[in-house]
């Protein structure tokens, strides 16, 4: 039977492997996901030979019922504007799994002396209570963050930095003394206050990150926890936990990397409160500059008449206002009317990589004609008209120069070098950087419609129909 | 656990991690969201050591909360794996390659 498992556990762990390649191209991406849900059933199934306590069969067959239920109605219902902090809930349900699987063990080995105990083990077992622990409250912060329930913003408090220090050296501490195999204060002990105290680094870690570093965090801890997963097979001598639980690391971790440098910021400065310095508003001189404001109607005639090529560049406040099929519409108008349309992402587009692809495919635009950063760019330059709805920050040229403001150094696209600029817009407030965007008064170029993002681009569409 | 396990268990996660940056770098930005919710879908896998744990002797404590782990790891693969099958149908709703710019 041992065999026949470990044999169940690497072609899992294949399909695993298969089923991620298969999401390098939108035709087998589907393929791919099904390939991986067949690899977690076979490892699942081939765990229930494994049980050693038949009477805990039906325990498992309530829990894992439960949880799939739950699993699948939140799936179901979930809006994909919500996407975010979906994969948050996920994420955090699974460290937690991680974190209590590493307790259990310990628990068995040092307080019912069921399981052998080593050092080895006991490493592994900290560090999948200590990872699945923060990756746990982490992203219940996340999630609250997102889903605007609670501790919204950046939230700071003074000698932040003191607190998480201390934190994380008393964690250090009692992990060594475990290890070190100290009988005072008794193992059990310490590893529960670590276990209390990795939920409250969780939870510090988190808070003083504010909205438009949300993608970051996001995959960071969804690189934890599968590395808290992957610790957990160590505990377990468990080889599919190790594999799978590695590849998720390491996909969080290229993830993560990505967006921090699509934000042009490196991932210590998120991480370790960098937020705090850009607060402050230096640019508070109460001059009134003049803005070219213009009417749906204005917009209509520019796209009906002057313009054969046209850029989207749309950003989170097009999927708050819901207006992706808005958007979508326009662009199917003005393709009827033989112009060349596109759409810019860029990457942090939305609230986790990737995600404003998502709520275009959802509002029918052809993924063919979404283009990323590096893609779209050299286009601009030759592009007529350029339609920005819920962006500003990631449009905005001061990036551009050096060490000005919160956002220089971050990779934008370059809306300016088209020959006119639309934004539709509410206001003039700047964005979650809270850095005015000197487009905005270029009266030459810049056309501004003070709109709702869906109101104003239905106006528009109306109005070139009706034209 | 003895040394040539630990060392056998080492290189099977270092090798892992490399397959995993080396398949993760190919995927294109277009579906790096479902490419999230899907290998967060497979960290769910911990599952695998929640049934383990609980299927294992111990007391009522590591019961209770071995099931827990077995519930919080159900709903991380089913939720997981659903979502990434609803977003996925998007893209593939539109047949796509009809204009080929790319």
């Amino acid at each position: 039977m041992q065999i026949a498992t470990t044999l169940a556990y690497l072609v899992a762990a294949l399909l695993f492997i298969v089923g991620i390649r298969r999401m390098r191209d939108p035709a087998t991406a589907r393929i791919g996901n099904v390939t991986s849900a067949i690899g977690m059933t076979i490892a699942v199934v081939a765990t229930l030979f494994q049980v050693e306590e038949l009477l805990s069969l039906p325990a498992i067959g309530v829990g894992v019922v439960a949880g799939s239920a739950v699993g699948a109605i939140s799936a179901r219902r979930v809006q994909m504007t919500a996407m975010p902090q979906m994969v948050a809930a996920f994420n955090g349900v699974g460290g937690g799994a991680a974190a209590l699987v590493a307790f259990v063990e310990f628990y068995r080995a040092s307080v019912l002396g069921l399981a052998e105990e080593s050092v080895v083990a006991d490493l592994a077992i900290l560090l999948g209570i200590l990872i699945g622990s923060v990756s746990f409250a982490g992203s219940i912060v996340a999630f609250g963050k997102l889903q605007e329930i609670f501790l919204t913003g950046s939230i700071a408090f003074p000698g932040q930095k003191a607190v998480n220090a201390i934190v994380a050296l008393a964690i250090l501490v009692l992990g060594g003394l475990v290890i070190a195999g100290a009988s005072v204060p008794e193992p059990i002990v310490s590893v529960s206050i670590i276990l209390a105290l990795s939920l409250a680094l969780g939870v510090l870690l988190v808070i003083p990150i504010g909205g438009a570093d949300m993608p970051i965090v996001i995959s960071l801890l969804n690189a934890f926890t599968g590395l808290a997963a992957a610790m957990s097979g160590f505990v377990l001598s468990n080889y599919v936990l190790i594999i799978s639980g590695s590849l998720v690391g390491a996909s969080g971790t290229i993830l993560t990397r990505l967006m921090s440098s699509s934000l042009g910021r490196p991932l210590g400065g998120i991480i370790f409160g960098a937020v705090a310095a850009a607060s402050e508003d230096e640019d508070d001189d109460g001059e009134e500059k003049s803005t070219r404001s213009v009417g749906a109607e204005d917009v209509a005639s520019l796209l009906n008449y002057d313009a054969e090529s046209v850029i989207f560049v749309p950003g989170y406040g097009l999927a708050v206002a819901q207006a992706q099929s808005a958007m979508a519409e326009l662009a199917k108008v003005l393709e009827g009317k033989g112009k060349d349309v596109r759409f810019a992402i860029h990457p942090v587009a939305g609230r986790m990589p990737g995600h404003m692809n998502v709520l275009l495919a959802e509002a029918d635009v052809p993924y063919d004609n979404l283009y990323d950063l590096e893609d779209i760019n050299e286009v601009f330059d030759e592009t007529d008209a350029v339609i920005v709805v819920g962006a500003n920050d990631v449009v905005n040229p001061s990036a551009r120069e050096e060490g000005k403001s919160a956002i220089s150094g971050m990779p934008i696209l370059d809306v300016d070098h088209a020959r006119t600029v639309v934004f539709v817009k509410r206001s003039l407030s700047p964005g979650f950087a809270g850095v005015d965007n000197p487009l905005f008064y270029d009266e030459e170029k810049t056309m501004m419609l003070f709109s709702d993002a869906k109101t104003g681009l239905e106006e528009i569409v109306s109005s070139i129909k009706n034209s | 656990m003895d040394a040539a396990t630990l060392l056998a268990q080492l290189t099977v996660f270092l090798l892992a991690v490399v397959i995993g940056f080396e398949l993760i770098a190919r995927v294109p930005s277009l579906l790096h969201t479902p490419l999230m919710s899907a290998t967060n879908a497979i960290h769910g896998i911990v599952l695998v050591g929640a049934i383990v744990a609980i299927g294992s002797p111990g007391s009522l404590l590591t019961q209770i909360l071995a099931f827990v782990a077995v519930f919080f790891g159900a709903v991380n693969i089913v939720g997981g794996f659903l979502v990434t099958n609803r977003m996925l149908d998007m893209f593939k709703a539109q047949g796509g390659g009809s204009k080929g710019k790319r």
